[in-house]
């Protein structure tokens, strides 16, 4: 792993679901993006497989970029090779009009709690 | 460190290195004068978003193979009615015609080429002039 200073995340597993929230309330920093996208690819390697399930809460995020979006994306890729599930929860109505702009509402399963995102894995 | 030639609340230009402390302090210098015109908070998100995504275009794409100290050049102007800001690069030039769309659903799962697509949905008016390192964008206050 490759990362350059503390973490950006704080992670908490429950059951087989890796629970992910981020540190920084701004995701804009290239080096932090991806730093944050190393991260969690190696939770993806980790999790229990086949599988891995993993929610992202974006409780914390007031900002972020179109690169941060990408990290997403390519997360998403990942989670998707292995057969696994990835939820995204608490979107900020003003990140999620960002979603809705570039149309990554229909790739990603969004939820309005973690509760409704914890619920909806199969 | 940013060289500010230029400074009221309500215009400036800007010189930033690809530095994320240079990004920030223009970024809350932008900010400050929104604040002053009572901008509300969703056109602050909107145009700090669209200028990010821009300043990231310039150095990523622009800048492309150059030190990180070689500045681009910002320049904002906030009134009551619209905020005009232009970003100017050192590069060869950009053909946005060249940006595949990537809200078609065969480019969902590419990682980029979005940050245009944000710009002009923010914005009221996002044009590249001259050779294409220079772009210049307007937002009407709601």
């Amino acid at each position: 792993m490759a990362t350059t200073g503390p973490s950006r995340l704080r992670v908490k597993h429950q059951k087989d679901v890796t629970q992910i929230e981020f540190v920084d309330r701004n995701i804009l920093d290239e080096s932090n993006i991806e730093q944050i996208k190393e991260e969690i690819g190696d939770l993806v390697d980790k999790a229990p497989a086949p599988g891995p399930k993993l929610l992202i809460s974006f409780a914390n995020v007031d900002h972020l970029s179109s690169a941060a979006l990408g990290a997403m994306i390519t997360i998403n890729n990942k989670i998707k090779g292995r057969k696994g599930q990835l939820r995204l929860a608490n979107i900020d109505p003003q990140i999620y009009e960002v979603f809705k702009i570039t149309k990554l509402d229909k790739l990603f399963q969004i939820h309005e709690s973690t509760d409704a995102a914890l619920a909806s894995f199969g | 460190m940013a060289r500010t030639e230029q400074a009221n609340p309500d215009h400036a230009r800007i010189s930033i290195a690809n530095k994320r402390d240079e990004i920030e302090r223009a970024e809350q210098r932008l900010i400050a004068a929104l604040d002053k015109h009572q901008y509300p908070d969703a056109a602050k998100f909107a145009v700090r978003l669209a200028l990010e995504e821009a300043l990231v275009n310039a150095f990523r794409h622009g800048h492309k193979g150059l030190s990180p100290d070689v500045p681009v050049e910002l320049e904002f102007r906030v009134t009551d009615k619209q905020t005009d800001l232009a970003i100017e690069d050192k590069g060869p030039g950009f053909d946005p015609g060249d940006v595949p769309d990537p809200t078609l659903d065969e480019n969902l799962t590419v990682p980029t080429g979005r940050g245009l697509l944000l710009m002009r949905a923010y914005m009221a008016r996002v044009e590249y002039v001259g050779k294409g390192n220079r772009v210049e964008m307007v937002y009407k206050k709601p």
